[in-house]
C-alpha cells in the first residue's frame, strides 16, 4: 500500500500502459484509441445529419466502457492511494510560474490556472475551453490521439502515426515554450 | 475466464466477406484509429466490464505515475524532465513486442477470432491535426484520456474541458470535407 501510494516511475507506468495495447487486442480484437470515444460521444448524442457522425456507434461502446475505467482507476487512485508527499516539480518550472501568480503547486492541475473562479478568468477561459476545443478539433482531424497513434500506431510501427507523433510533440513544444508564457501573464 | 466459456454462443464466427462492403463507413472508421474489426459474435452488454477492468488498471497508472499531471506535461515539452518520454518510450516498446508476438504466433483473441491490423493512411491531417492538437496538450496538460483520469482525481471542472473537447470533434466533423486531407 504505501509503495504504490508513492508516484509510480516511468517504466511501471509505462509498462502497464504497454500492456494496454495486447490486452485489448486479446480480450475483444480491440485497437486502442480513446480520441475515438469523442467523436462516438456526438454520434450519438448530436449527429445532426453530419457524414461523419453517421455510423453505428453501438459497436463501439466497448470503448466507453475502457473510458469508464479510467476514470474509475482515477478515483480509486485518488482515494486509496493518495501521494502522502507534496507534488515535486522542476524549480525552473515552479519559478516561471510562480512569475505569473501560480503558486499553488499541489494535485495533478494547479489549482490557480483550473479552477471555477479560474474559468472565469480570460486566462483560464482559454486554458480549459480553447484548449479543449484544439484537442478534440486537432486529435480527430489527425484520427487520433497519443494513444490511437502514439502508442497503438507506433506499436503497429505505422509511419502516418509516427508523423501524427511528431506533429503532437512539435505543437506541444511551441505551446509549452512559445505562446503559453503569453497566456499565462494574462 | 470459466463464465466466459459457458456463456460463449454456439455459433463459430463465420468469415463474412461481405461484411465489409456492406460496412459504408468502414473507410472514413480505417482513417481514425477506430476498431475496424467487425466481430460476428453478439454478447450481452456485460461482457464490455472485461475493457473497464483493462481501463481501470490503465487509470491508475496514469495518476498513480503523475501521466495526468500539468506539471509532468510541461517538463515534458520544457525538457526539463525525462519521466514522460520514459512512460511513452517504455510503453512503445512493450506494445511493439506484443503486437510482433501476436502476429508472429498468430495469437486469436479469446474468443478464437483472428487479430486484424489495418495500415493507416496518410493525409495531411496527421500534421495540421497534430500540430492543433498538440498545442492543446501542452495548454490542458492532457489528452483524451488523460481528461477522464483528471475528473476522476477531482478535478470536476475538467468537465468543463471535455465537453470542449467533444464540441471540438463535432466542428470539426461539420466543416470535414472543406479541410484539407
Amino acid at each position: 500500500m504505501e509503495l504504490l501510494s508513492h508516484p509510480w516511475p516511468w517504466w511501471a507506468a509505462g509498462i502497464i500502459i504497454g500492456l494496454t495495447v495486447p490486452a485489448l487486442l486479446i480480450l475483444g480484437n480491440k485497437h486502442f484509441g480513446i480520441s475515438a470515444n469523442l467523436r462516438h460521444l456526438c454520434a450519438a448524442c448530436l449527429p445532426a445529419n453530419i457524414k461523419f457522425f453517421q455510423y453505428d456507434w453501438k459497436k463501439e461502446v466497448w470503448n466507453f466502457f475502457f473510458v469508464g475505467g479510467i476514470l474509475l482507476g482515477a478515483i480509486i487512485a485518488t482515494v486509496w492511494f493518495q501521494n502522502p508527499d507534496p507534488v515535486q516539480i522542476h524549480p525552473d518550472l515552479a519559478a516561471d510560474l510562480a512569475a505569473q501568480g501560480v503558486t499553488q503547486i499541489d494535485g495533478l492541475v494547479p489549482a490557480d490556472l483550473f479552477s471555477w473562479d479560474s474559468l472565469f478568468s480570460l486566462r483560464g477561459f482559454i486554458l480549459m475551453v480553447i484548449g479543449g476545443f484544439l484537442i478534440g478539433f486537432g486529435t480527430r482531424y489527425a484520427g487520433g490521439c497519443t494513444s490511437g497513434h502514439a502508442i497503438m500506431g507506433l506499436s503497429d510501427l505505422q509511419v502516418p502515426s509516427l508523423i501524427a507523433t511528431i506533429s503532437f510533440m512539435v505543437g506541444g513544444f511551441i505551446m509549452a515554450n512559445l505562446i503559453l508564457p503569453f497566456i499565462l501573464a494574462l | 475466464m470459466s463464465t466466459i466459456k459457458e456463456f460463449q454462443l454456439p455459433t463459430p464466427p463465420q468469415p463474412a466477406p461481405e461484411a465489409v462492403d456492406q460496412n459504408a463507413d468502414f473507410e472514413v472508421r480505417s482513417l481514425d484509429t477506430m476498431c475496424v474489426n467487425e466481430s460476428q459474435l453478439k454478447h450481452p452488454w456485460w461482457y464490455n466490464l472485461k475493457y473497464t477492468a483493462v481501463g481501470l488498471f490503465f487509470g491508475l497508472a496514469f495518476v498513480k505515475a503523475e501521466i495526468v499531471s500539468w506539471y509532468r506535461i510541461q517538463e515534458m515539452f520544457r525538457l526539463e524532465s525525462f519521466h514522460m518520454y520514459g512512460v511513452i518510450g517504455t510503453a512503445v516498446v512493450i506494445g511493439a513486442l506484443s503486437v510482433f508476438l501476436i502476429k508472429r504466433l498468430k495469437i486469436k483473441s479469446i474468443y478464437g477470432e483472428e487479430i486484424l491490423f489495418h495500415p493507416k493512411k496518410f493525409n495531411k491531417g496527421q500534421i495540421i491535426g497534430g500540430l492543433i492538437f498538440g498545442l492543446g496538450w501542452a495548454m490542458t496538460g492532457a489528452c483524451p484520456g488523460p481528461l477522464f483520469a483528471q475528473i476522476g482525481t477531482g478535478a470536476i471542472v475538467i468537465t468543463v474541458t471535455l465537453i470542449s473537447a467533444i464540441a471540438g470533434t463535432w466542428v470539426y466533423g461539420y466543416f470535414r470535407e472543406k479541410l484539407p486531407h
